[in-house]
């Protein structure tokens, strides 16, 4: 902590906590968009095995309390169970990866059947391959339509990585927690930590209303 | 709409910051201005007239506070000295979960007369409330696995993932001793043994009492090395209970001269020490 090394604990504890929100949102994003994408277009265009596979992990996922599904990797991957890691924070982000994963896959597959597949028909028929009629075609007006759904879940990612404190992540609420026992009951840090989110959530609401209008449909 | 929806949360968070800080009066309580603090103070006698002592116990810790799964009765020292006051008082003995972190707050918000939870008395508690004098001496120990050979004192902490749990103590010694050990915090007791079962921690460090209950549900767990610390357990009291003290001091010696704490001592915490049952020195 050399950079902070002129802070008190207590404020490098919260600037630790902060980074941790952050890397807990960024890696748990990234994944749950590749987890998404591939499962939507295995939904849309998969087989039957394939397709009815992706609605058991969509409807599995996303109908379990969050909690508890961090609780199972915690307890699972432990060196005594899996012996893949100690680590809460890897937990919390393949937790947090699959959980959310399960509802960029029903906001990717709306966006996909939100393009009528008579398209894919017009723009093969006018020469382009089934991947470019994909490409050029369905995918433009898919992604269109994913922006809002998509910016939504990921403030509510941001939000749901306050969760990872219940298997002992040191994440923006735990770190409150700890400021305020050390303090002997202040709440201030509850305080800081509202702010601190929005610092989060606020950009990602204006940058997706701004992409929003960019991507908007001229109508 | 976006514009208004902003300017509504923060006028809100305005409001938090202004109703934290005007709850707590001119610092009286020697803490920061934020915390919440609830006016007044238990008394006997307002305890006599709300017809319930309330007390902040824990649930989860094995000869202090315990719920026992057959019958969901609270055991232990804690909860019975809680029941002695209560008797003393002639009013009902109500137990309520008071986990580490959230013994403070339960005082000032008043949610309880008196938390009775292995808490330790030390100068930076004692300038935020009032405690009883001692009722038992603990002291932090290490619980880790008996087949963990490299762990034999609080230095052997460094560089190993150390659970515990949030707003104790024990938190803040491991720091002060073991600087490079990795804490990874829980809100109990139950979830840190649970970790060093799983392997997700290789030692556990509290009072050695918390760990005595430890050992009984981890039977392949033991004590590392002597206690580090010594832990002096007081009962805890909002800033400015004079009266309340008095009382509970009083009953505390009386209960040691006329053998109910030596009583309560054996049925509760004589399995896991060896130690004598003699009420410690007022400090």
């Amino acid at each position: 902590m050399g950079l902070f090394g002129g802070l008190d604990a207590n404020s490098q504890l919260f600037i630790q906590g902060y980074f941790t929100t952050i890397t807990l949102t960024v890696a748990a994003l990234g994944s749950a968009l590749v987890i998404g994408t591939v499962a939507a277009s295995a939904r849309v265009w998969g087989g039957p095995v394939v397709q009815s596979f992706v609605r058991g992990y969509v409807e599995f996922f996303r109908n379990t309390p969050l909690l508890v599904q961090l609780l199972f990797y915690a307890v699972l991957l432990a060196p005594a169970n899996l012996n893949i890691t100690r680590d809460p924070m890897v937990a919390a982000i393949i937790g947090l990866s699959i959980y959310t994963g399960a509802y960029v896959t029903e906001v990717v597959r709306s966006g996909i059947i939100s393009v009528d597949p008579r398209q894919i028909e017009a723009a093969r028929s006018l020469g382009l391959s089934q991947l470019e009629a994909l490409r050029f075609v369905v995918l433009p007006q898919a992604i269109r339509t994913v922006i809002p759904p998509l910016g939504n879940l990921s403030i509510a990612l941001v939000k749901n990585t306050a969760i990872a404190g219940g298997i002992a992540a040191t994440d923006l609420l735990k770190v409150a927690g700890i400021i305020e026992s050390r303090t002997g009951g202040d709440f201030t840090p509850y305080i800081a930590i509202l702010v601190a989110y929005w610092t989060l959530t606020l950009p990602l609401a204006w940058a997706v209303s701004r992409l929003e209008r960019r991507l908007a449909f001229a109508r | 709409m976006k514009r208004i929806t902003i300017t509504l949360g923060l006028a809100m968070a305005l409001a938090a910051c202004t109703t934290a800080g005007t709850a707590s009066p001119g610092g009286s309580a020697g803490g920061s201005p934020s915390m919440i603090i609830v006016e007044g103070v238990s008394t006997p006698q307002s305890i006599r007239d709300k017809g319930t002592l309330t007390c902040g116990v824990k649930f989860d810790v094995v000869g202090f506070g315990f719920r026992n799964p057959t019958n969901n009765e609270i055991e232990g020292f804690d909860a019975d000295i809680c029941r002695e006051i209560a008797e003393e008082l002639g009013v009902q003995a109500e137990l309520i979960e008071a986990v580490s972190a959230n013994r403070t707050p339960f005082l000032n918000e008043r949610r309880v007369d008196l938390v009775i939870s292995t808490f330790t008395v030390n100068a930076e508690r004692l300038a935020l409330m009032d405690f009883s004098r001692p009722y038992y001496i603990a002291g932090q120990s290490i619980l880790a696995k008996t087949s963990d050979t490299s762990i034999s004192s609080v230095a052997d902490l460094n560089g190993k993932n150390v659970c515990s749990v949030t707003g104790s103590t024990s938190e803040a010694n491991v720091r002060a001793q073991a600087p490079e050990a990795n804490l990874v915090l829980f809100a109990t007791y139950t979830e840190a043994g649970q970790a060093l079962n799983d392997g997700r921690c290789n030692a556990v460090s509290t009072d050695d009492v918390i760990l005595f209950g430890l050992i009984d549900a981890y039977p392949d767990t033991e004590l590392k090395g002597e206690p580090f610390t010594t832990e002096a357990y007081g009962i805890g009291m909002k800033k400015g209970s004079t009266e309340l003290k008095t009382f509970v001091d009083d009953l505390l010696a009386a209960m040691d001269s006329d053998g109910r704490y030596e009583e309560l001592w054996n049925t509760n915490i004589a399995p896991y020490t060896d130690k004598e049952p003699v009420l410690p020195p007022e400090s």
